[in-house]
């Protein structure tokens, strides 16, 4: 491939946006020329979202100006920058999963056509630019990769100048990423450029003409991804060397019995459009990992909410060290030797509005034995919290905070500090690393790590590949509630680990 | 133009002054209104806040102020630990009603026996009467599912009905000469409820609000139990996480409220009300609510805004007869106290910013 000689499309001068405590961007610059795939690189905080929100409309920069081939470009509103030929795919979906297909699409639209036109439109497009999709299907029963594909479809049939995809790949198979990738080039072949958004190096080294890269709001660098190595970029990106976590020699415990073991779980989805599990059954010694893997989705949720008791099973599904707690809800499974970090940290894991010390006591009330005849002991509490907060380098003003105050990241070393610190026998953690910044992600994994050397069975639900295949020692996929048997890491392919993930979802690529 | 800005946590300060902001507020816009009326303002507000307290009739007023906090008080109490925990039990005047009947009952059962234990039978069959009535939205609301607002509310419907029957039906007075109406309990010692101290108002009801403030406080605090109906109430997720079973959770939050209107009940008609008569509940059930929100859920603050409430019910009962004020108008003033409340609420969590139109960008 060679770089793009375009015409300039879009720059950006000097975009500066603050919010209240946090300068989001500051003094940005960068250009976009014609048919190029630029890379936008960065941490989670990085201010990555507020450019592209800038450039959406969505946004109003408090300073520095932008121009669309030439002209000048202060988009006021989304339908502003659409009108120029902007189009944007975010990270989050906005589609209605009772609706089909068209529906869907229908509704991002100005001017809709009449249905059975806009199908055929869909159609079209979609076989134009090999992504297999139909319109008649309902939202609701279509994989992540398929509902990218609607948000995607959407995009194109406004004939986009700049498409801008955000965090694109977080949730597809391999073989989904590689039809993405073959999709965005052809794109790029007809002059349509794209801003792509990531901090997947791989992904943007085979993908991207080119890459600015952010750190804290500003611009650190700018390169030519292809001509750099994958570690030089994360140095820029995250502004220090990173080092591989550590593991000692993993050490056979000798149980008769596996720590985690279970047996043909079945449960009923309590999540509307959530997936129900099917005869699930995997087992965990002491001192093993066992990395989960699977699009969002597929299950993940409910295998959390089945293993910490939120969901109760049938007796016989789930035992600890050979004793039955299917049975048992939250605070029994504690009592059993459980600790579970769910993934949404606001909400589930942690109470938004309350203190770290109340959260502290959430989960740790059981096993920090920090009640006594009904009363809470606050002061054993506190001390807890404060433990989680210097062990986990928690950075916050003080226990007394609100957990909606504290970063995505700190807030999860608070939360995986919480449950590891309770010396559990049996650790579940979903999406142990979602949304955090490097430093902080690694700190996490190291913790892990340590506490399955101290000898406890780890259960890791993720969709980190690369992460997963890191830490765990056993590696397993959720599709569609069913989990596949668990394999020794040791020796997996991509290839199988992409077949195991259930391909690309049965479809062929239109070539 | 002003633009409101999400704090990163609630500011402890407003937190603290909005009920007296909202006060405040309410005397300036109150003022207004009743100028409009063609009344003196001051006068007004002074006959509404002042004269009770520190007026002529001061003596007996101050002593109706506890008359009139102690069911606001004891019944928000109940409503507050449900409303913390996202429970919403809006049929506390039934609850009431029907704590009124069941203890009223009791002690008319026994009439004219005279035993030390009628009294407190009839307590624990106020408080059951109301428990009671609160366990079928509760039940319904477990079971299947149904919305407790809506069950509680028309159940107060209900009970109104069931007062009319006991009025005029199976409670009433077989020496009555045919009038609607109970026994009056103050001719009965060993069912009523007599002022404790003369001229203070205390009666056994008032002394129960108290007591009830101080166990919900410690309870918020320092009880598991109230950690989980907090918790309940800001993160339901969370809250299952933690182990809290949803279902127990609404049985005891909807059985407790309810439990404290049906003692409200019962105290109130052994005590100031007197009888069992087809009007005797005047919306203290209702009021509660208002005085939940207007103590911000809090026992401490629901002890001020149930004299507070109180105060503006004696004072706009005096505004009316001696200054000829409608009372609907004093019923609004109520009403925008509530409102000003509501508003300046907004302020714990939102700060608020004024700044110039910016020239650029606007399109």
């Amino acid at each position: 491939m060679t770089q793009p000689t375009g015409p300039v499309l879009l720059t950006v001068e000097g975009l500066t946006k603050a919010y209240p405590g946090v300068i989001a961007n500051s003094d940005v610059s960068f250009a976009i020329r014609t048919g190029e795939i630029h890379a936008l690189l960065g941490e989670n905080g990085a201010g990555k979202s507020t450019l592209v929100k800038m450039i959406y409309g969505l946004v109003k920069p408090d300073s520095g100006r932008m121009t669309w081939r030439g002209a000048a470009y202060a988009p006021a509103k989304p339908r502003a920058a659409r009108a120029s030929g902007v189009a944007m795919v975010f990270q989050h979906f906005s589609l209605f999963e009772a609706l089909d297909v068209a529906e869907n699409v229908a509704l991002g639209m100005e001017h809709p056509p009449a249905m059975g036109e806009l199908a055929a439109r869909i159609r079209s497009v979609s076989q134009a630019y090999g992504l297999p999709l139909d319109p008649t299907r309902r939202v609701g029963d279509l994989s992540a990769g398929e509902r990218q594909r609607v948000e995607i479809i959407r995009c194109l049939l406004q004939g986009p100048k700049l498409l801008i995809m955000d965090e694109p790949t977080s949730v597809l198979t391999p073989q989904e990423v590689d039809i993405l990738f073959r999709t965005l080039r052809q794109l790029a072949a007809e002059g349509t450029s794209i801003l792509y958004i990531s901090h997947k190096l791989e992904e943007i080294r085979t993908l991207c003409d080119s890459a600015t890269i952010l750190r804290r709001g500003r611009v650190v660098a700018s390169c030519t991804p292809r001509d750099s190595t994958a570690r030089a970029m994360a140095e820029l990106m995250v502004g220090a060397a990173l080092s591989p976590p550590e593991r000692s020699q993993r050490r056979n415990w000798g149980e008769a019995k596996a720590a985690l073991q279970v047996a043909n779980l079945n449960v009923t989805s309590p999540i509307e459009f959530g997936t129900s599990l099917r005869d699930v059954s995997f087992a965990v010694e002491r001192g093993e990992i066992l990395g989960i893997a699977g699009v969002a989705g597929n299950g993940q949720d409910e295998l959390l909410l089945a293993l910490s008791g939120e969901v109760k099973s049938h007796a016989g599904m789930v035992w600890a060290a050979g004793i039955d707690v299917s049975r048992l809800g939250p605070k029994g499974r504690r009592a059993a030797g459980f600790a579970c970090a769910p993934e949404d940290r606001l909400g589930h894991a942690a109470a938004p509005d309350m203190t770290l010390v109340e959260n502290a006591f959430l989960t740790g009330a059981v096993r920090k034995n920090l009640v006594r005849r009904g009363f809470i002991n606050w002061a054993a509490t506190r001390a807890f919290a404060d433990q989680v907060i210097a062990d986990y380098d928690v950075r916050t003003p003080g226990n007394h905070v609100a957990a909606r105050a504290l970063s995505g990241g700190n807030l999860q070393k608070f939360v995986i500090g919480r449950e590891l610190l309770q010396t559990p026998d049996v650790i579940v953690i979903n999406q142990p690393t979602w949304g955090v910044d490097a430093a902080a992600a690694a700190a996490i994994r190291q913790a892990i790590l340590n506490r399955a050397s101290a000898g406890a069975a780890v259960v890791v639900i993720s969709q980190d590949l690369d992460e997963l295949l890191e830490i765990s020692d056993n590696f397993a996929v959720l599709n569609g509630g069913r989990m596949t048997t668990p394999q020794p890491v040791q020796g997996l392919t991509m290839e199988q680990i992409g077949m195991m993930m259930g391909g690309a979802h049965g479809m062929e690529t239109a070539q | 133009m002003i633009r409101l800005e999400k704090r990163p946590t609630p500011s402890r300060f407003w937190q603290a002054a909005t009920p007296i902001v909202a006060v405040v507020l309410t005397m300036f816009a109150g003022g207004a209104m009743f100028g409009l009326l063609g009344k003196n303002p001051v006068e007004v507000i002074r006959t509404i806040f002042w004269d009770p307290l520190f007026g002529e009739f001061a003596w007996y007023l101050r002593g109706q102020l506890l008359v009139k906090a102690g069911p606001l008080i004891l019944i928000a109490v109940g409503l507050a630990l449900g409303f913390r925990a996202g429970i919403w039990n809006i049929g506390a005047e039934g609850q009431y009603i029907m704590g009124a009947i069941f203890g009223a009952s009791v002690g008319l059962a026994a009439f004219p026996t005279d035993n030390r234990l009628i009294y407190p039978a009839m307590v624990i069959a106020g408080a059951f009467g109301g428990w009671a009535w609160a366990m079928i939205p509760a039940i319904l609301k477990t079971r299947f599912n149904t919305n407790e607002i809506l069950v509680s509310l028309m159940l107060v419907y209900v009970a109104e009905k069931i007062l009319s029957k006991a009025a005029l039906g199976f409670l009433r007075n077989p020496e009555g000469a045919g009038f609607p109406g109970s026994r009056n309990f103050a001719s009965y010692p060993a069912a009523s409820n007599p002022e404790l101290i003369a001229g203070t108002g205390m009666h056994w009801g008032v002394v129960a609000a108290f007591i009830v403030v101080i166990f919900a406080y410690v309870l918020l605090q320092k009880h598991l139990l109230g950690f989980q109906i907090k918790l309940a109430g800001q993160a339901p997720r969370a809250a299952r996480f933690h182990g809290v079973n949803p279902a127990r959770l609404v049985v005891l939050c909807l059985g407790l409220s309810g439990a404290l209107a049906g003692l409200a009940g019962i105290f109130e008609v052994t005590g100031p009300a007197g009888q069992i008569s087809l009007d005797f509940n005047v919306g203290y059930g209702f009021t509660a609510i208002i005085v939940a929100f207007l103590g911000r859920l809090n026992p401490l603050g629901i002890l001020l805004a149930g004299l507070l409430m109180a105060l503006t019910y004696i004072g706009g009962e005096m505004a009316s007869t001696n200054l000829g004020l409608p009372s609907a108008a004093i019923q609004a003033f109520q009403g925008m106290l509530l409102f000003f409340l509501l508003a300046v609420d907004v302020l714990a969590n939102f700060r608020v910013r004024v700044f110039a139109p910016t020239k650029q960008g606007v399109s």
